[in-house]
């Protein structure tokens, strides 16, 4: 498959758009017409050709735009990407675990050419073509997180193990949902998750953790998250909260399907080998409003999802002042008809 | 599928005696190719399939965590244990197939620290043979201390003293040699991280000093897996998979979960890691618990054991599996 990039803006004029082709791949969150959380973690193998969940590092129509963007952000905020110094290790992991899989899953994109420790990597979408020594940070123009992730899609959190708990020690976080790694660098789990309602009382942190510190070299595992952003935006920071915030004002009834996008992030656990660090990709996929009920067990389904779900997270997830107009613009898609299980559209 | 179990085809490679107790086996992958990289501290499950019986022991790497060409474990023979040591002393032999888990590091070096000290008992120093591989290709800071019981028994003493000239500290137990261990801790630069991997009396001694000393308890490391005790036949309900399993004399509560075809969770086998625990729906008896892993007041409740190491004797019990 040759992908086309799109070239297109997350910021300014948002010129950002699905094709046919994205909208029918996106990865809808909701299994049922209610939501809840859960530690809702699968064995991340390759499933469903042509979805998101087929390969290890997803490679969409945005890739190129979105690489772009990411420069941007860092241009503005070096402090996007930070690394502890005993997370190097981590990163070269990290740099093998990208390359070999890109290389092996995308061939007629990326090529990694080994001879002993000296790597040549060959980027044709960004138009790098690259020759280094593994493991000697001298040889790369950024450190090896920074390199690896200024070319890959998704925030990345590189979380060092020890203690029996997960430490944010590491990571390259520009399109993410509200949260810093400014702020939570060198917080443990527990540290880091504090601002999340209910979940503590239901135990899901506990859990969750105890599942993550046991993730085994080869035997990745994914979950889905998601919240709502108005506009195509991909850094949806605190750093910028006065740019983006307000923005939520400009939604109307008219505006909803071109402006309000449901995004949501596939969420990836890795052990790396060589540090015994984890990775957790976070990767970010937005839908308009308007797309989206293009798929009409979707429009019936985020109708009914939005309208119950409880109040403290829709709070939290930063839409409860849109929440009454969001539903009305999307009963019109709700005949209340039965939906089927699971997140595919019914026509597949 | 269970946790842990993602496995390796291996053929052994080498099979070599060390000395009157230990032998080592060299693994590489069946049919070529690359074996995953793995961080020192390690350890794999290696499957014995003697006769009717499948074990499943954890070894810890001894290798160079770079080389993916091979991975080597060496094994101390344990007459006294239930038969696994035996197996791979007595059983296997160069160019034998065997299936082995991914690499599984419980026992991983803290990359903040500024020093690493390790102090080995016997068999125990495998694990930091990786470590110190790993350490010196990344120019760390580290220090070992081990102890043997004589000369003979001082499996790769002699290699480790000279490939790390001046980092390795040997000591005999018939020569009524110890590790000053107070002296040892009290001359530590900061930032020094303490790892120990011996004998169940050498882990609780080096903790125990280290604690009296003031040593933060996250700057010291230990990793000891169990072998799962013998003791008397017991039978148990498995509410969810409605099957009544009888474990034997020499068999652990896991081994004869798996035996039954129940799909139980596991990683180390050993009482340390977790992964096995098994919520208890009801009994009437009493729990043998061995594991490192239930607290004191989980191990009184009677709610949950670890069917690797732990054992029961009583009437009835029934788990949720």
């Amino acid at each position: 498959m040759t992908i086309q990039f799109n070239d297109e803006t997350f910021r300014g004029d948002f010129t950002f758009r699905n094709s046919e082709w994205a909208i029918k791949r996106f990865p809808f969150p909701f299994h049922e017409d209610s939501y809840m959380y859960s530690v809702n973690m699968e064995p991340h193998t390759s499933y469903r050709p042509g979805s998101v969940f087929e390969r290890t590092f997803d490679v969409d129509e945005h890739y190129v735009s979105e690489m772009k963007d990411r420069a941007q952000v860092l241009a503005d905020d070096p402090l996007r990407c930070q690394s502890l110094p005993h997370m190097t290790l981590a990163g070269w992991d990290l740099v093998e675990l990208i390359m070999e899989a890109k290389a092996r899953e995308y061939p007629d994109l990326f090529e990694l050419h080994k001879n002993g420790n000296r790597w040549r990597w060959v980027n044709k979408p960004l138009g790098i073509d690259d020759t280094f020594t593994f493991l000697d940070e001298s040889t790369l123009p950024y450190g090896p997180m920074e390199y690896i992730t200024r070319q890959t899609q998704g925030d990345f959190a590189l979380l060092d193990q020890r203690d029996d708990n997960l430490w944010m020690d590491a990571g390259m976080v520009t399109t993410q949902a509200d949260w810093s790694l400014d702020f939570d660098i060198g917080m443990n789990f527990f540290e880091w998750h504090a601002p999340v309602p209910k979940a503590h009382e239901m135990g899901i942190f506990v859990r969750a953790l105890k599942f993550l510190l046991n993730i085994q070299q080869g035997q990745p595992a994914r979950r889905l998250n998601w919240t709502m952003t108005v506009n195509p935006l991909l850094d949806t920071s605190p750093e910028n909260y006065h740019k983006w915030g307000e923005m939520k004002q400009d939604l109307t009834l008219e505006n909803m399907g071109s402006k309000q996008h449901l995004r949501v992030e596939l969420q990836t656990f890795f052990r790396l080998p060589r540090s015994n660090a984890l990775v957790f990709p976070i990767r970010c996929y937005l839908i308009s409003f308007g797309d989206l009920v293009t798929v009409p067990k979707w429009g019936r389904r985020l109708h009914r999802v939005i309208r119950d779900l409880p109040e403290e997270l829709a709070t939290y997830k930063g839409f409860i002042d849109n929440r009454p107009m969001m539903v009305e613009w999307l009963s019109q898609y709700d005949d209340g008809s039965p939906t089927s299980d699971g997140i595919w559209p019914d026509d597949d | 599928m269970s946790a842990g179990t993602a496995k390796l085809n291996v053929t052994v490679a080498e099979v070599k005696p060390i000395n009157d107790l230990v032998t080592r086996f060299k693994f590489v992958r069946t049919g070529g190719g690359d074996l995953p990289t793995f961080s020192g501290g390690a350890h794999t499950v290696v499957e014995m399939q003697d006769g009717d019986i499948t074990r499943l022991n954890a070894y810890s790497l001894m290798s160079n965590p770079a080389d993916r060409g091979a991975y080597t474990i060496s094994v101390r023979r344990d007459d006294q244990g239930r038969g696994g040591s035996k197996f791979m002393h007595t059983r296997v032999i160069e160019g034998m197939e065997m299936v082995i888990s991914n690499p599984v590091n419980l026992f991983s070096l803290d990359l903040r620290a500024k020093k690493h000290l390790m102090l080995a008992g016997g068999i125990g120093i495998t694990p930091f043979m990786a470590q110190m591989h790993q350490l010196s290709m990344m120019d760390g800071h580290f220090e070992l201390h081990y102890s043997v019981r004589t000369a003979s028994l001082g499996t790769y003493a002699k290699e480790l003293s000279e490939r790390y000239p001046g980092k390795v500290h040997i000591y005999h137990d018939d020569q009524n040699e110890a590790i000053d261990l107070k002296t040892l801790l009290a001359n530590q630069p900061l930032g020094t991280h303490v790892y120990v991997c011996g004998p169940k009396g050498m882990i609780e001694w080096v903790h125990g000093t280290a604690e009296a000393m003031g040593w933060p308890r996250e700057a010291v490391h230990s990793e000891e897996f169990l072998a799962p005790a013998s003791g008397k036949p017991f039978e148990v309900k498995c509410a969810v998979s409605n099957k009544i399993v009888q474990v034997g004399e020499h068999q652990s509560l896991l081994e004869a979960l798996e035996a039954a075809g129940i799909d139980a969770p596991y990683l180390c086998r050993g009482g340390a890691c977790g992964q096995c625990e098994t919520n208890v729906i009801g009994y009437d008896g009493k729990f043998l618990h061995y594991d490192h892993w239930l607290t004191d007041e989980q191990k009184a409740g009677g709610k949950h054991i670890m069917p690797c190491v732990s054992r029961f004797e009583g009437k009835t019990l029934v788990l949720d599996r």
